[in-house]
């Protein structure tokens, strides 16, 4: 290591000055205009708000609860889904069989698809004229008509489905990457001492996988709350709000209300709940303990 | 704060079996047959997508063929995407070279030097990590208005490269504290100054850490959706995921040109996702789990 001259001040200073002045100093606004009455329609209105938006928020404004409602329970099922299924993928093509490379490559490739692209082509699969339920009840396997996007049952279902799609792959990549660190010879020694497949994946695989899957599952909730392209072009939010995330409420007050004060304050609300869930996720899941 | 890159050849293992794990084999039909099922899920999107955007209009054939490129023709000259290609493509490349750049200057920084306030610049940027972006929407629009950049291809590479920043800075200086400084000190002795030994011992021992940081900033930057919705509103400046939406946006979906929209938005980053897919595990491995 070498010692402190300037050298490294001005090494860092690019990307410091960059996360300075279009993240920290942004963030830091954020927080002054949830204070304030900011609409950019309606200039006559704009001032000092104090704790006035907060309060319309938690006592006025049931889209915000809404939406906040959904955010969790879009985030739940979504992490949940893909954790299992990316666990089992992951576990899959960690075996030794013939074809393995391109499987991995083939199964990993939704990873790099776009969330617009996603609901393009989910969008083409679920259409009742174009999807694979019309070629199903060609065959008479089905009914015609099914329109799972429009039907407010199944318009849900229908966006977890295109988002795991998508989804599915990050963990199978993080998980692979941990499952390929974990010591052969343990595996080997619980192999001559007669342990089942199952006992040692309980016993030796999920032990060691523990601190990936804590880390990759927060990583992903934050991820999956804050992420906006696939419902927003999927569903729009609809039908009724229905699929109206927090983060999509916010996008949506910013870009058709042009009510930044009120935005800003749902903002710093989603930011708080964000930074406890994360502070508490880590503490109750006792990341980085021996497991 | 011990980043530790596995060795390709660890993470690449070897394709034969280990020698006490042979007797509890899976079976094959144990691997196939969900590996199978997945590949099914993953694959038949993509092939939904292909046969709509190569097969002629009002055809419903389930083959592409007789194969067309009349959806290409309309969407790449009549729908503007030969213009959102040159967009994305510009995006992405000036993201990539600003986030590779920025990243290395600080991430030498950060693993060759010990200095005031490193630990805090490393804690604040595992802290943007949960920054949400759609949440950054408004202050961001503020900045880039006040520094005239609204509608503004360059304020999508400023956004990108920000975002992008910190993951990358972790990666590579994980990457360089992997380099043994001895390897650096022999070309000082050789009479090389810090500089000259950085590019001559240290960068080419860099390539793939480069190429993760760079491929990731290209994908990301290609995605984005929400931050080219917002920031640019100009139709020649639009980005492919933007024209793509539009697409989707009509009451009469035109679904070959949606499907010729998706493969334009899909050729690049399937191209360079074949290119780092070998890479992508080790690279997930080093950066976000064990950063």
């Amino acid at each position: 290591m070498a010692r402190a001259t300037r050298t490294p001040y001005l090494l860092i200073a690019p990307a410091l000055i960059a996360m300075l002045g279009f993240l920290v100093y942004p963030m830091a606004s954020v927080v002054y205009y949830s204070l304030q009455h900011y609409n950019v329609t309606k200039p006559w209105d704009n001032g000092f708000a104090g704790l006035d938006n907060f309060r319309t928020l938690l006592f006025e404004d049931p889209l915000f609860w809404q939406s906040l409602g959904f955010s969790v329970k879009w985030v739940a099922v979504e992490v949940t889904l893909q954790l299992l299924f990316g666990l089992a993928l992951a576990l899959i093509v960690n075996e030794t069989f013939v074809g393995r490379a391109l499987s991995r490559a083939l199964v990993f490739s939704p990873w790099a698809v776009s969330g617009v692209l996603t609901t393009g082509i989910w969008v083409l699969l679920y259409n009742p004229t174009t999807g694979v339920s019309r070629y199903l009840a060609d065959l008479g396997l089905m009914e015609y008509g099914a329109a799972p996007l429009a039907d407010p049952d199944t318009v849900f279902s229908a966006a977890v489905v295109a988002e795991l799609w998508r989804g599915v792959p990050f963990f199978a990549i993080l998980l692979l990457a941990d499952l390929q660190s974990a010591a052969k010879e343990l595996y080997e020694a619980a192999s001559v001492d007669g342990a089942s497949r199952v006992r040692r994946f309980f016993h030796i695989t999920l032990p060691h996988l523990k601190d990936a899957i804590i880390l990759s599952t927060l990583l992903r909730c934050v991820w999956e709350f804050n992420n906006v392209d696939l419902l927003y072009t999927l569903t729009g939010g609809g039908p009724a709000h229905a699929t109206t995330t927090l983060p999509l409420y916010v996008a949506s007050k910013a870009a058709q209300a042009h009510d930044f004060g009120y935005g800003s304050a749902l903002t710093t609300a989603a930011f708080l709940i964000l930074t406890f869930f994360s502070i508490a996720y880590l503490r109750l899941s006792k990341f980085g303990a021996k497991a | 704060m011990t980043t530790v890159l596995e060795r390709p050849e660890a993470a690449v293992s070897p394709a034969r079996p280990a020698p006490g794990r042979s007797a509890q084999r899976v079976s094959r039909w144990q691997i196939w047959a969900p590996l199978a099922l997945y590949l099914l899920f993953t694959l038949v999107p993509f092939y939904w997508m292909l046969v709509f955007a190569f097969r002629p209009r009002g055809s419903s054939s389930l083959l592409p063929w007789p194969i067309t490129f009349d959806n290409f023709a309309t969407v790449w000259n009549d729908l503007g995407f030969a213009m959102f290609f040159r967009n994305s493509l510009m995006v992405g490349l000036a993201s990539l070279v600003a986030t590779t750049l920025i990243a290395l200057a600080g991430g030498y920084a950060l693993a060759r030097y010990e200095f005031r306030g490193k630990r805090a610049f490393m804690v604040g940027m595992l802290c943007t990590q949960f920054i949400p972006g759609a949440m950054m929407l408004i202050p961001l629009f503020e900045i880039f208005r006040t520094l005239g950049l609204v509608n503004s291809l360059w304020s999508l590479v400023i956004a990108e490269t920000v975002f992008q920043l910190p993951l990358s800075l972790i990666l590579i200086s994980g990457f360089i504290k992997n380099i043994p400084v001895e390897l650096e000190q022999a070309a000082w002795v050789d009479g090389c100054g810090r500089l000259r030994g950085f590019l001559a011992v240290v960068l080419p021992l860099l390539r793939p850490a480069l190429v993760a940081v760079g491929s990731f900033a290209f994908i990301h930057s290609w995605n984005n959706f929400l931050f080219a919705l917002m920031f640019v509103n100009e139709q020649e400046k639009f980005t492919v995921p933007v024209g793509l939406s539009y697409t989707l946006g009509e009451f009469s979906v035109d679904f070959g040109a949606l499907a010729a929209g998706g493969v334009v938005a899909a050729v690049p980053v399937v191209l360079v996702f074949a290119f780092i897919q070998k890479y992508l595990v080790q690279g997930m491995s080093a950066g976000a789990v064990k950063g």
